[in-house]
């Protein structure tokens, strides 16, 4: 799936909150076209890992290098430019309240692009049919349920066509069947754009349903235990607490 | 419902044998593990820790909450518990309980911290809220640079809303306190200058001090706690919500899109309300002079007009400008500075309002004693 060189590279980073080390010494590759699950228990850092890869917050220590080039060392305006190539959907959808569903999606298209207001119309129907919210184009935030407004702000990543999608636990909240339409989606979006995904979850089935690669973090060592396919580090793995994991707790000590 | 009690005694062998009786319910006055820890902590020591609940009636969390004591303190001195004698529901509570070891360095202790160390946490806070502050006006400047170049990113019908928000939805408690501060100052001025026969003064009194000092002040109090609370409010609740996230991530600047709009609308609106109020309390004095002075309707305007030049109402209105510009940087910085939590929004609101007021009641002090050197 991933070509020989890898789209974005976690280098030594060291991630804290003062002087509260929550992870270090991570280091992983991620390839173009990959689904690059990060995982682990409870409270191990994972979200602090993906905003340290989409711009929120800086690393302590170590650098996220994007085709090469190195994100947290770069002037302000070269971080905006890169920032421009993700799509990042929150938690909790992040909607912003004051707006529309079709102001919130199109106004990084009217911000970063020529379109006219017509062309922008239809850019955000469309987007709204890919999530399933077709017709949802003049409500606001508040008046829609917490699922759709994850699948609004999913829509709200994907106005840029991105290069790289960024998802902070997708299918938290949402239905068996829903969850499933999601992992669908994100399978589509690689496969027809070659978009490559990075998403936080603790969700088995879509753990190993979609991903391809992944990082493993440990909140009790403080680091990662494991990287690569999360198929392949449930069977084959030689730690124990990431197969007990990705077996749901029911792994045998290795003979 | 059996009184709950228990009994320790030493047995043979070395091993303490603790009997439970009764109902052990939470909410039911329980005796607790004390008696059985004193026993644990004599200086000859049992083995073990053995148990006899034949008589334990009904029991819950009460139950479990002795029994850890019991093993906190056993485990301490290396006794052993036989868990042999306890129901099979405790057992399997207790195992629970001890499932997921507490990982180290997890607790948090209470910090005493002492006077020094107190007075210079808060000389360091001082420091930190002052550098933030002059960070923030800064960013706010290089914003409005980008704002006249047209290469900010904002929505315009939210600076218009927030035009509206600020301006024409003022109007009502504007006028309503201006109208009454006018009035008050005629009260006073007619009382005081009619014992030297110059109640038709009070025109004078009240047009100067309305124009120049109170119509300012009094607009940018109001607005400090309607809008700049407002803002405090709409920009910390974003920032819980992670709104403010979502537009970083797109790499816009939240400033330019959040802030930017809001001080200018308010810096707008409060020349024109701050002209708005000089009138409403022009005739509030007026009502109130033609009502207690003997004088005519134009007699009053006559001498308003004499009174005020036209330097005062540009003073007044530099004024407003002033206080309208700090009441919405107090209100978006700390709404920017918001914290993460509900708490948190309420604080930076209250925040705003007060270091609105501050600043306000401050620069008025200094504007003042500098018209006065300029003779203005």
């Amino acid at each position: 799936m991933s070509d020989s060189t890898p789209q974005i590279v976690a280098q030594n980073l060291t991630l804290a909150y003062g002087d509260f080390v929550v992870q270090r010494n991570l280091n992983f590759d991620i390839g173009r076209g990959d689904i690059f699950i990060i995982m682990g228990g409870s409270g191990c850092g994972k979200s602090t890992l993906l905003k340290c890869m989409i711009g929120l917050k800086s690393p302590a220590l170590g650098d996220v290098y994007y085709n090469g080039i190195p994100f947290w060392s770069s002037g302000p305006g070269q971080q905006d430019a890169m920032k421009r190539g993700f799509g990042t959907t929150f938690q909790a959808g992040a909607l912003w309240s004051s707006m529309t569903l079709a102001e919130n999606i199109g106004l990084a298209l009217r911000q970063y692009t020529e379109l006219s207001d017509a062309d922008i119309r239809d850019v955000v129907a469309y987007k709204l049919m890919l999530v399933g919210l077709a017709g949802f184009e003049d409500y606001y935030p508040s008046e829609i349920s917490g699922g759709m407004m994850k699948r609004a702000g999913l829509a709200r990543a994907m106005a840029l066509d991105p290069e790289i999608l960024f998802f902070d636990e997708p299918s938290a909240g949402l239905d068996p069947i829903s969850a499933k339409l999601l992992d669908d989606l994100i399978l589509e979006l690689r496969d027809s754009l070659g978009t490559t995904v990075v998403i936080v979850t603790h969700e088995l089935a879509s753990i190993l349903n979609i991903g391809n690669n992944s990082v493993f973090l440990d909140p009790v060592t403080k680091t990662q235990l494991a990287t690569g396919d999360p198929k392949d580090l449930r069977d084959n793995h030689e730690n124990l607490v990431v197969r007990n994991f990705l077996q749901r707790g029911t792994a045998e000590m290795m003979t | 419902m059996t009184e709950a009690r228990v009994d320790s005694d030493p047995g043979s062998d070395n091993t303490l044998l603790v009997t439970f009786a009764g109902d052990w319910m939470l909410g039911t006055g329980l005796p607790g593990a004390k008696s059985v820890l004193r026993q644990l902590q004599k200086q000859v020591t049992p083995d073990t820790v053995s148990f006899d609940t034949e008589r334990l009636g009904e029991w819950d969390t009460g139950l479990i909450i002795a029994l850890l004591a019991i093993h906190r303190e056993a485990a301490k001195k290396d006794i052993k518990i036989d868990e042999a004698g306890l129901p099979e529901g405790a057992r399997r509570l207790l195992g629970l309980a001890f499932a997921v070891p507490e990982r180290e360095g997890d607790r948090r202790h209470a910090k005493e911290t002492g006077f020094l160390e107190r007075v210079g946490d808060s000389a360091l806070d001082f420091t930190t809220g002052a550098r933030d502050l002059l960070r923030f006006v800064g960013e706010l400047v290089l914003s409005l640079g980008r704002f006249m170049h047209g290469t900010a990113t904002y929505l315009r019908s939210d600076l218009l809303f927030y035009i509206q928000e600020a301006g024409a939805q003022a109007f009502a408690i504007v006028s309503v306190i201006s109208f009454l501060i006018g009035m008050i100052f005629a009260f006073v001025g007619v009382m005081q200058l009619n014992m030297f026969g110059a109640g038709i003064y009070t025109a004078d009194l009240v047009a100067v001090a309305m124009i120049r000092e109170m119509a300012p002040i009094m607009t940018a109090i109001i607005m400090a706690g309607r809008t700049g609370a407002a803002y405090a409010a709409q920009i910390g609740t974003m920032k819980v919500n992670e709104e403010i996230d979502a537009l970083e991530t797109l790499g816009m600047q939240p400033v330019d899109f959040l802030v930017t709009p809001r001080v200018i609308a308010l810096v707008l609106m409060m020349p024109l309300l701050t002209m708005y109020a000089s009138l409403m309390g022009i005739l509030g004095g007026l009502a109130v002079g033609i009502v207690m002075l003997d004088i005519s309707l134009i007699q009053y305007i006559a001498q308003t007009v004499n009174a005020v030049d036209l330097s005062s109402l540009f003073g007044g209105l530099f004024k407003s400008i002033v206080y309208g510009s700090l009441v919405a940087l107090a209100g978006c910085q700390q709404g920017m500075a918001c914290g993460k939590s509900a708490l948190a929004v309420g604080q930076s609101t209250t925040r705003a309002v007060v270091m609105g007021i501050v600043l306000i009641v401050v620069s008025a002090s200094v504007l003042t004693v500098i018209y006065i050197n300029i003779g203005i």
